[in-house]
């Protein structure tokens, strides 16, 4: 699959919403969940170091 | 020989730093392979002659559904494992999955609606097949509600088992709804019995981006029952000795 600009990819055949929205909310998901791990584990780490 | 190295990461003491190095490994080949799979899902395989750009949601929408259900079925085996044999460690590793199965179960739920919208006319119906993954959700949450409002955690491990086990049974309902009722949710795009009904460039970024999903999978939850060890093991003696926490 080859699109012609950047603009073809992000309009998504007029289904750009739909597509993004769809792996875009996916993103942010994992990334919040790592994160969300992330401070879990330095939150503990440090209860243990007082 | 085997069976004795199992037991011996069985316990929360040998699998803590055993989980750390994993969650590594996995996490790289996670973002390896999620990498890989976008490229051929958006530079690679075909636009569909029927839904046009819309189908690409399927390289997320099938990962999260099948995961959503997998660990389901997981969750639900170490509940029962921790319940029979009162092994502590099982019970950590149902809690850890929980959130990331609930997760990918929203994901599907997400992604379906946003794909249901413009092929369908609609975000949600209630067939048989989107009604069950949202029981799903009310399932994984329930059992972690359950399991937080009990202070005994020992206590909330077997209560909340017992929601697992005994939900286990709407996952084969979820798989086959399709067949049994009949739904707007088409059927089946990948079976063991008969060759898949797309593209083969297309069947490639699926099936790799389920393998991403995987591995992101168990780098979380590996992460998280590190997080849940830290927790329930807070006053444990081999938790004292230097660098043990790493």
């Amino acid at each position: 699959m080859s699109w012609e600009n950047l603009g073809t990819f992000i309009a998504m055949g007029g289904y750009g919403g739909y597509v993004w929205g769809s792996f875009g909310v996916t993103a942010a998901c994992a990334l919040i969940e790592i994160l969300a791990l992330g401070a879990r584990r330095r939150r503990l780490l440090r209860q243990r170091a007082e | 020989m085997i069976a004795i190295r199992w037991f011996k990461y069985s316990s929360p003491q040998t699998f803590y730093p055993l989980a750390g190095r994993l969650t590594t490994w996995f996490g790289a080949l996670a973002a390896l392979l999620a990498v890989t799979g976008l490229y051929i899902g958006f530079f690679v395989a075909p636009t569909d002659f029927q839904q046009g750009e819309a189908y690409r949601i399927i390289f997320i929408h099938v990962p999260a559904a099948w995961m959503s259900m997998f660990l389901y079925l997981v969750m639900a085996m170490w509940a029962a494992i921790g319940l029979a044999w009162n092994t502590r460690l099982s019970s950590m590793m149902a809690l850890a999955i929980a959130p990331t199965g609930a997760m990918m179960t929203f994901i599907a739920l997400w992604t379906g609606a946003l794909w249901g919208k413009p092929m369908w006319g609609t975000w949600w119906v209630w067939d048989a097949r989107l009604t069950s993954e949202l029981i799903l959700l009310f399932l994984y949450v329930g059992f972690m509600f359950l399991h937080a409002a009990i202070d005994d955690p020992r206590r909330a491990d077997r209560a909340a088992a017992v929601i697992a086990i005994v939900g286990a049974i709407n996952v084969p309902i979820i798989y086959f709804s399709v067949k049994w009722w009949n739904t707007l949710h088409q059927g089946a795009s990948v079976s063991l019995t008969r060759s898949p009904s797309m593209a083969s460039t297309m069947l490639a970024g699926m099936l790799i981006m389920s393998l991403a999903f995987w591995m992101y999978s168990i780098a979380v939850i590996l992460k998280r029952v590190r997080c849940v060890i830290l927790e329930r093991e807070r006053n444990a003696d081999w938790l004292r000795e230097p660098g043990a926490t790493a």
